[in-house]
Parts: structure tokens; C-alpha cells; sequence
């Protein structure tokens, strides 16, 4: 390990941690992966699917190689990038796709295969027999290439969703972005902040450059303190916005309790749903690289990340240093390491007129060929005017140019175009409405630009939303930029990767051309390029230039593949957002719950309802003894049911007669006032959508009752007909099922019952025959309604009352019906009733 | 997406059941002479516009009224939207007068 001074780390204090079994030491602001390269460890996983041995690539977000499992036990999560895992006190993590372990990976056997393995093998080779697809093959192939296993366990964590609302989303805190949200927290807009690090300031922390002459961190800080101290800014840090939604509606994800060793209960994840009303997309941008032969040993990185590491986190693999690029911005990492006192190896600059910036060996016009190391990179072969020299190095820092980070402003099929000055895609038309890019998420990448940029993007911004800005003082910075020469791979033999993640080289590009799978969406799917978790954060660009190199077309016309959120990986806990289990949707208890729970009654979920099965008694040992006994006792005595969930809809008004006649496909208006009537609805075809009973309480007073399962439905129809289909007739509905607690009492003694609880009517059959009805008092003044119908056949009536009067109705019916014999019975008796007597079960 | 409901203002799409082609609420007269014609028509065409379309939404999380929402189905920038029944009582109006002229 080459230990360096400075960074953005608390040296005073040390975290513990494991990986792949092993204790390491690291500090306050350290990733895994600055934590891992400052113990000496390069070797970070193995790839998809060749099992190479790979290292850390890049320090963000956009990391295709370095892939871990992070924690243990139910809280085991794959695929985390080392890059972007906060160091926690505890945290252990291990490698992952390697068997035993990942110096000595048995599947590495697939590397010397690798010219079977070339993009298309699968889809050519195991395509007979056809059956074997599914069961043999895909299995075997899914188990041999791949990424981290689950725990097959619940996730033990708790998560959270919310909304947010602001008339500024800048998306971003690094210069432009902080520029941004400080001319918009000024002007009084409401504005949130969002940034995917754990700390303010984006590239800037990663640079040395100076704002105002002194270290940029002494500007994040004061812009930091005024925006905290803005009742009208939220900064969200540990926030990924990653995706745009219709109307301004943007999801992000916080990780609240992500960077502690357990969550503790707290909510580890939570999911923001932010309205906005205009968007700065400050996302920066991404270095790509350029594929040579063996170009994927730990060890090569992206030169911006070398300078990252170094100079954010003080932490490098041994050994001298080299660069290969075709820009300035390379060379800045050799002139930040050289202050450092690093040894330079030499700086490979592909453009033939490159001048040196400093004092270390620079191979002009030259290109890195090959390397040699095998857990980690050892030399690399320099070719320059034919010759070829090989140079001792521990890290190679390649820089192709940046690409701007145009993903969100490219969602809602926002189409980015190719600036050639820029070298680079920068957001076209077509993205979110309301969405404008700033800094280097919109090619303006140098400092000074970047934070003019993001004060002028915001302060238009606010203009359309009729708030005034003004340009904040800004500090100065440098402002250089040169655009990358286009060199977009180094030609050669060996396999030169493009794409890390998913093991797709120049040649499998080359092959895709060559079976005409030219179309950029054809080469993803051919190749796999720009899949999995980075998505292709550091490869897609150049694998479409590499395949505009071989059609003769522009770049521009080749295209990106269609961006799709997310931005980078959400979990599938965090979208559910705390709804799992008993939260997943609403449960709905009936009026009598409680009592039947007391009673020991067995649930069943109807739809949302919960209702009561049967009702066990002590010495019945099956469902059936119990369902049979209730049956016997309905028949017999008298049964009592709760069927309150059966849907009901309150009808009233002049034309209530008239609007029942239209919605049934029988006739409502003859109904004559205290009966009812059985009724069937029809949809527009024909078909039979759903039926129940409709009973006449006054001339214009109707109560109607639905399924269970079409209670919502058909009250959602019956507002549709009144509203949109026939709105000129006298009628009002309200929908009451949970206002009315509803019990049947059904068997022959059921009339003997009744006639204990209600207050002075007449049951007999000739005052209160089948299919009457009626408003009325019982138990003393308690009112209700009374409905001669029966569910099963027998004799029956169903009892009404408002609902927080149920669970003591059934009490009382019970209590005064035991010596006729009243037992409750569940669906199960109900349904096993129906069907004996020969009548329809609900089609729900 | 958020819905500008004509009472309550800007409300989130979730809380609206979507139906379909605001020409629902045309519907034939089952009495006329050509009422089996109409009805097929009715009940199985349907126009799928990619751009600006007409169409029904129920706020059966809120205040269960029927909206017409104009909505272009390109890019789900919402239009306008009104209550169906007032726009039903319109064409009825429009229809009568237009009958009376007749």
C-alpha cells in the first residue's frame, strides 16, 4: 500500500472491519473500497463471466468490478459497490462469484474458454434439445456466470416512503450543483438538494484545485452551513435521485441508516417521491476509458479515480504509477500524485502533439498494448513509433474524456446529442419537462465554468416559475478544458474490454457487427454490454463508438440505448417502502371481530375482509367436525353469521326508482315499499357482472347489497351511470358497508329469536313475509333494519345496525338465543349450506 | 402524475381509478332503431389516439366524482380536466336545443 498524507479522512479515529474473512483497519469518511486499497488490497472480485480476477475500477457509483456482499445472516445484500459503501464500525463484507475463494477461483477454468464463450455462445450453442433450456442449461449456466446470492431470508430491516415537494430539485451537490441550490436558497424557493455521496461537493473533493486560492472544501463548507441554515433548503445527502416521473415527480432514494452497523430499528431506507416544479440535473460526469489488450487487471483504473483515491481518501496500490490518455485531464493525475510524491511510471498520451505537463516521462502518440500481473497489475507494454517497451507500475490511471451524466435528463425518452467539440453526449431534447442540465452534466465540467453554469441554469429556471434570482458571488476557479482526442480503443489482438461488468470486449463488439447486430438496442442484447447493476456507466459510449468505427457512421447516428430508471440500483424492500407483510395492503376488520377472535373463531382473508371460518370447539380436532356441527345447529336451532362485508349502497332522491330500474336488468320500480327484490347487474355485453338484493325502504329510498368482491366496483359503476350517463335524474348514493354492522340469523328458530331483541313488531309470516323489509327498532331504541332473506335456504332474516353496534349484537343474540339452540357459524358452514340446497356460490 | 382535479386542485394520479375514452358517456339509446348497431359500436370500438385524448377518471380516493381529463397519451401532459357530469348535462343541453331546433 503507498501511504499518503491529507484526505478527507478522520485519522483520530479508526473502524474496524472485515472482508473475505480478514480484519482491516480503516477511517471516518472511508468507502470499502478506499479502506480495502489503503490495506493493500486490489484484488476485489471476480468477473461475470470469465471469473477474472478484477480490482477496483472507479470511486462512485459507476463501479462495474468491484462488487461485494456486504453484512450477513438476513441482512445479506449482493452486488453492493465497494466504491459507495460508507465504512461503518463492524462492516464485513466478502467477495463474490468465486469458488473457494477469490484468489483461487475454480470457474477462472472459463477463461481459457474464452473464445467459446464469445457474445451469442449461449443463444447458439444450448439451443437443443429445446427443453433442456429451461431445466438443464439455464440453471447451469445461471449458476457458473454471475453476480452475489440472496439470503432467501425476510429482510429484518424497516423502510419508509414519503413526499416532498419544492419549486427547485437540484439533483447533485457538487459545484454546480451547490451553486445552484445557493442562488435558488437566497432567493427564498423552496428547494432540496439531493446528492447520492455522504458528502457535499461532488468532484471537488476529489481535486486539488484551489477556489478563492484556498482548498475547495473551506467553499463546500460555508455554502453547506448557509443552505443548513435556510428554512426554505433541504439537503438530502446519502439521496440518489433515480428516476423522473410524469409532472415532475421524481423518485430518490435516502439511505438513512445504511452507514451504521445496524439500522436498530430506525428505518434503513427510505423512498422520497418529490414533486417538482423545475429540475437542475447537477449529476456530473463519468470518465470512460480505453480498452487495450488485458486492460482489466487490478490495478487499472480510471485516472480520475486514481486522483480521487489519492487525494480524497490518501489511499493507492503499491507501486509506481502510470497514465494512459488521450486529454489534459489525464495528465493531472500524474502532476496531483507527482506533488504527493509518488512515482511516476511514465504518462502514455495517445495524441501525437501531447505536451508534458510536469516533470515525468511522456510516451507522445503512444498507446498502452498489453499488461502482465496476475492478481494485480505488475507492467504494461508501451507501443510508441513501433516500438514497444515495457514499463513496472502498480496502477495504471487510463482517461478517455468524460461523458457527461445525461441519464435522468435522457429518461422519459429524452434523446442526448453528440457534441463533437465536447467529444461527449450531452442532454438533448425531449427529457422531463421542466429538467435543465448544469456543470458537467451538461459538458460544462471545468470548476469555474461548472458553478457559473449551475447559478445561471437556476436562476432561468426559477425565472419560469416567476421567482427572481440573483447570481450569487461565486469563487474563482480554473476553467481549462481540452476535448479528449478521439481514440476509442487500441487496436490489437489480445481481448481488450469494454465493458467490465459483464465481460464484453472490443471483439464481441467486432462479432456483433459482423452477425449485423449493429442497431445499438441489438448490440446490448447480443453482447450483454451495458447490463447489470452499472448499466453500462463506463463502457456504453465506447462500445458505440467502437461500433460507429466499424459501420462509418457518426456517432451521433449510432445513438445511446433507451435510458430507463433507475439511475443506479434500489432495492425491492425500499420500493415497497414499509409495505410487506400485514402492511401490504389495507385489512379490513368486520364489526364482530373481536368477539369471534374471543370466541376462537379461524380467519380467512375475503379480499381485504377478514372474516370468521368457523368456530372451533374444545375436543373438534378438524375443520369438518366444527362445519358440520355449525350446520346441524343452523338447521336445527338457529345460526348467526356476520355477513356485513357484502357491499352496500344507499339510494335516495326523487328518480332512485327510475336510476335502480336502468342498473339492474330487472325491474326496481314495481318494488313495492318494505320488500325486496333479488337483482342482477349486466354489464354493457352482457355478461353478468353482479348481483344481490335491493330492498325498497320509502318511495324514494332504496338500499342495495353487493358481493363482497364487487362491493368498490359496482359502487365505482353505479357513480359512473349517475354521473356521466344519465345526470339529469334526482339520485344520490353513498356507499355504506361500513356504516351498517349486518347479521344473518338463519334456522327455524330464527323468527323465535328475532322476536326477543326487536322493539314491538309483528315477525309473524303474514305481517313480515319472504322478501319484506323494514326500518325499525331493538334491544330498547337501538335502530336498525330488518331484511326477511335468506343466504342458505333456511328461514332467515338479516339484522341491521350501525356498525359500532355489532359486536354487542351478536353477543346479545347468542346470550338470548342459547336455549333455542343459537350457535355462530363461519363461511365455511355458509358456503357448505348453499351448495346442499343447490344454490349458486359467490364467483368470488 | 398529478391531475388537476376542477374542486380540489393538483391531486396524485393514485388516487384515481382510470376508466377509458371519455365517449363513454354517449351512450345509445337502447330504444332507437338502430340500437344494436349503436350499442356495438359502443361497447367494443374504441379509438387509441397517440397524442391528445379524452378520457374518464374516477377520484375513488377522494371525492368519488368523474373527471374528464385531457391527456396526451404521448407524453402524459395533462391538458385540462372537468367534471363529467358537468360536460353530460352540456351535451344534453346541446342536444336538446339542437333536438328542439330539429
Amino acid at each position: 500500500m503507498t501511504q499518503l498524507s491529507g484526505g478527507l479522512i478522520d485519522r483520530g479515529r479508526t473502524i474496524r472491519f472485515r472482508f473475505d474473512g480478514k480484519d482491516y483497519q480503516g477511517h471516518p469518511g472511508d468507502t470499502l473500497a478506499s479502506a480495502l486499497l489503503a490495506n493493500g488490497v486490489t484484488l476485489m472480485g471476480r468477473s461475470f463471466k470469465y471469473h477474472r480476477p478484477r480490482g477496483v475500477f472507479s470511486a462512485g457509483s459507476e463501479e462495474p468490478n468491484a462488487l461485494v456482499e456486504l453484512r450477513t445472516g438476513a441482512r445479506r445484500e449482493p452486488n453492493t459497490r465497494a466504491t459507495v459503501v460508507e465504512l461503518f464500525d463492524g462492516l464485513e463484507a466478502s467477495s463474490q462469484n468465486r469458488w473457494p475463494s477469490l484468489k483461487h477461483d475454480f470457474m477462472a477454468v472459463n477463461d481459457l474458454f474464452a473464445n467459446f464463450f464469445a457474445a451469442g455462445f449461449y443463444y447458439k450453442t444450448f439451443m437443443w434439445p429445446r427443453a433442456f433450456w429451461e431445466k438443464i442449461y439455464e440453471p447451469a449456466i445461471r449458476k457458473a456466470a454471475g453476480l452475489g446470492s440472496l439470503s432467501f431470508q425476510a429482510d429484518p430491516d424497516a423502510y419508509d416512503k414519503g413526499f416532498l415537494h419544492c419549486d427547485l430539485l437540484v439533483i447533485g451537490g457538487g459545484a454546480a450543483g451547490l451553486a445552484a441550490a445557493l442562488t435558488a436558497g437566497r432567493a427564498g424557493a423552496r428547494v432540496i438538494l439531493a446528492d447520492e455521496d455522504f458528502r457535499l461537493g461532488g468532484r471537488l473533493l476529489a481535486e486539488t484545485h484551489l477556489l478563492d486560492g484556498a482548498p475547495a472544501t473551506r467553499w463546500i463548507d460555508r455554502v453547506q452551513a448557509e443552505l443548513d441554515s435556510l428554512p426554505n433548503v433541504r439537503v438530502m445527502t446519502r439521496t440518489t435521485v433515480w428516476g423522473a416521473f410524469d409532472h415532475g415527480v421524481y423518485g430518490a432514494v435516502e439511505r438513512v441508516s445504511d452507514h451504521l452497523p445496524d439500522p436498530n430499528g430506525a428505518v434503513r431506507q427510505t423512498l422520497w417521491r418529490i414533486t417538482a416544479q423545475r429540475t437542475v440535473l447537477a449529476a456530473g460526469a463519468t470518465e470512460r476509458h480505453i480498452p487495450f489488450a488485458n486492460n482489466d487487471r487490478p490495478g487499472v483504473m480510471l485516472a480520475g479515480a486514481v486522483r480521487a483515491y489519492a487525494n480524497r481518501w490518501a489511499a493507492l496500490p503499491d507501486g509506481p504509477v502510470a497514465i494512459f490518455t488521450n486529454n489534459d485531464d489525464g495528465h493531472r493525475t500524474a502532476l496531483d500524485l507527482a506533488e504527493k510524491g509518488v512515482t511516476i511510471a511514465g504518462v502514455v498520451d495517445a495524441r501525437p502533439d501531447a505536451r508534458s505537463l510536469g516533470r515525468y516521462q511522456l510516451f507522445a502518440g503512444g498507446m498502452v498494448t498489453d499488461t502482465k500481473g496476475r492478481h494485480g497489475l505488475t507492467r504494461i507494454e508501451v507501443a510508441q513509433n513501433g516500438q514497444t517497451t515495457w514499463l513496472d507500475c502498480g496502477a495504471l490511471g487510463v482517461s478517455g474524456g468524460w461523458n457527461p451524466n445525461v441519464h435522468i435528463a435522457s429518461h422519459h425518452r429524452g434523446r442526448p446529442v453528440w457534441d463533437d467539440g465536447l467529444q461527449a453526449f450531452v442532454p438533448g431534447e425531449g427529457g422531463p419537462v421542466g429538467l435543465s442540465a448544469a456543470g458537467a452534466a451538461a459538458g460544462q465540467g471545468a470548476t469555474g465554468a461548472a458553478l457559473a453554469s449551475g447559478a445561471a441554469v437556476a436562476q432561468a429556471a426559477l425565472a419560469a416559475i416567476g421567482v427572481d434570482a440573483a447570481l450569487p458571488d461565486l469563487p474563482q476557479a480554473e476553467s481549462e478544458f481540452t476535448a479528449p482526442h478521439p481514440v476509442w480503443h487500441v487496436p490489437g489482438k489480445g481481448r481488450a474490454w469494454v465493458d467490465f461488468q459483464n465481460d464484453v470486449t472490443v471483439k464481441d463488439v467486432k462479432l456483433a457487427h459482423q452477425e449485423n447486430l449493429r442497431p445499438v438496442e441489438h448490440l446490448k442484447r447480443w453482447t450483454t454490454l451495458g447490463m447489470a447493476t452499472d448499466q453500462g456507466k463506463t463502457a456504453n459510449v465506447t462500445a458505440l463508438a467502437v461500433m460507429a468505427e466499424l459501420t462509418g457512421q457518426s456517432i451521433q447516428n449510432t445513438g445511446t440505448t433507451i435510458f430507463r430508471p433507475p439511475y443506479t440500483p434500489v432495492s425491492m424492500s425500499v420500493l415497497g417502502g414499509g409495505d410487506t407483510g400485514a402492511n401490504f395492503r389495507p385489512r379490513r376488520l368486520t364489526p364482530t371481530h373481536k368477539w369471534a377472535k374471543a370466541q376462537g373463531a379461524v380467519f380467512i382473508e375475503v379480499g381485504q375482509w377478514m372474516r370468521a371460518q368457523y368456530f372451533p370447539r374444545p375436543g373438534e380436532t378438524t375443520w369438518r367436525q366444527t362445519v358440520d356441527r355449525e350446520v346441524l345447529a343452523t338447521r336445527k336451532g338457529v345460526g348467526i353469521c356476520d355477513v356485513t362485508t357484502l357491499g352496500k349502497v344507499d339510494v335516495q332522491g326523487a328518480d332512485a326508482a327510475e336510476f335502480l330500474d336502468r342498473i339492474y336488468a330487472n325491474a326496481m320500480k314495481s318494488l313495492k315499499v318494505g320488500m325486496v327484490r333479488y337483482g342482477l347487474m349486466l354489464r354493457e355485453d352482457g355478461h353478468a357482472c353482479d348481483d344481490g338484493t335491493c330492498a325498497r325502504l320509502a318511495d324514494d329510498h332504496y338500499v342495495v347489497t353487493t358481493t363482497t368482491a364487487q362491493a368498490g366496483p359496482v359502487y365505482r359503476h353505479m357513480e359512473y351511470a349517475r354521473q356521466c350517463l344519465w345526470p339529469e335524474l334526482d339520485v344520490q348514493l353513498i356507499s355504506t358497508t361500513d356504516a351498517w354492522a349486518q347479521i344473518a340469523i338463519a334456522g327455524p328458530n330464527a323468527r323465535k329469536l328475532l322476536e326477543r331483541v326487536v322493539d314491538g313488531v309483528d315477525l309473524s309470516n303474514e305481517a313480515f313475509p319472504i322478501m319484506a323489509c323494514a326500518s325499525l327498532t331493538v334491544c330498547q331504541g337501538l335502530r336498525a333494519r330488518l331484511f326477511r332473506i335468506s343466504f342458505s335456504g333456511e328461514l332467515a332474516y338479516e339484522l341491521a345496525v350501525p356498525a359500532r353496534y355489532g359486536n354487542a349484537l351478536i353477543q346479545r343474540l347468542i346470550e338470548v338465543g342459547a336455549d333455542l339452540g343459537a350457535v355462530p357459524y363461519g363461511t365455511e358452514a355458509l358456503g357448505v349450506m348453499r351448495i346442499e340446497r343447490a344454490m349458486p356460490q359467490a364467483t368470488s | 402524475m398529478l391531475i388537476p382535479h376542477p374542486l380540489l386542485g393538483l391531486r396524485d394520479a393514485q388516487e384515481f381509478t382510470y376508466l377509458g375514452d371519455a365517449r363513454l358517456i354517449d351512450r345509445p339509446n337502447g330504444m332507437a332503431e338502430n340500437a344494436a348497431e349503436a350499442f356495438h359500436d359502443y361497447v367494443y370500438l374504441r379509438d387509441n389516439p397517440a397524442g391528445v385524448h379524452r378520457e374518464l377518471w374516477f377520484h375513488e380516493q377522494g371525492d368519488r366524482s368523474w373527471l374528464i381529463v385531457t391527456r396526451d397519451t404521448t407524453t402524459h401532459e395533462i391538458l385540462g380536466a372537468e367534471l363529467a357530469r358537468d360536460v353530460a348535462l352540456t351535451r344534453r343541453g346541446a342536444l336538446s336545443e339542437g333536438g328542439a331546433q330539429a
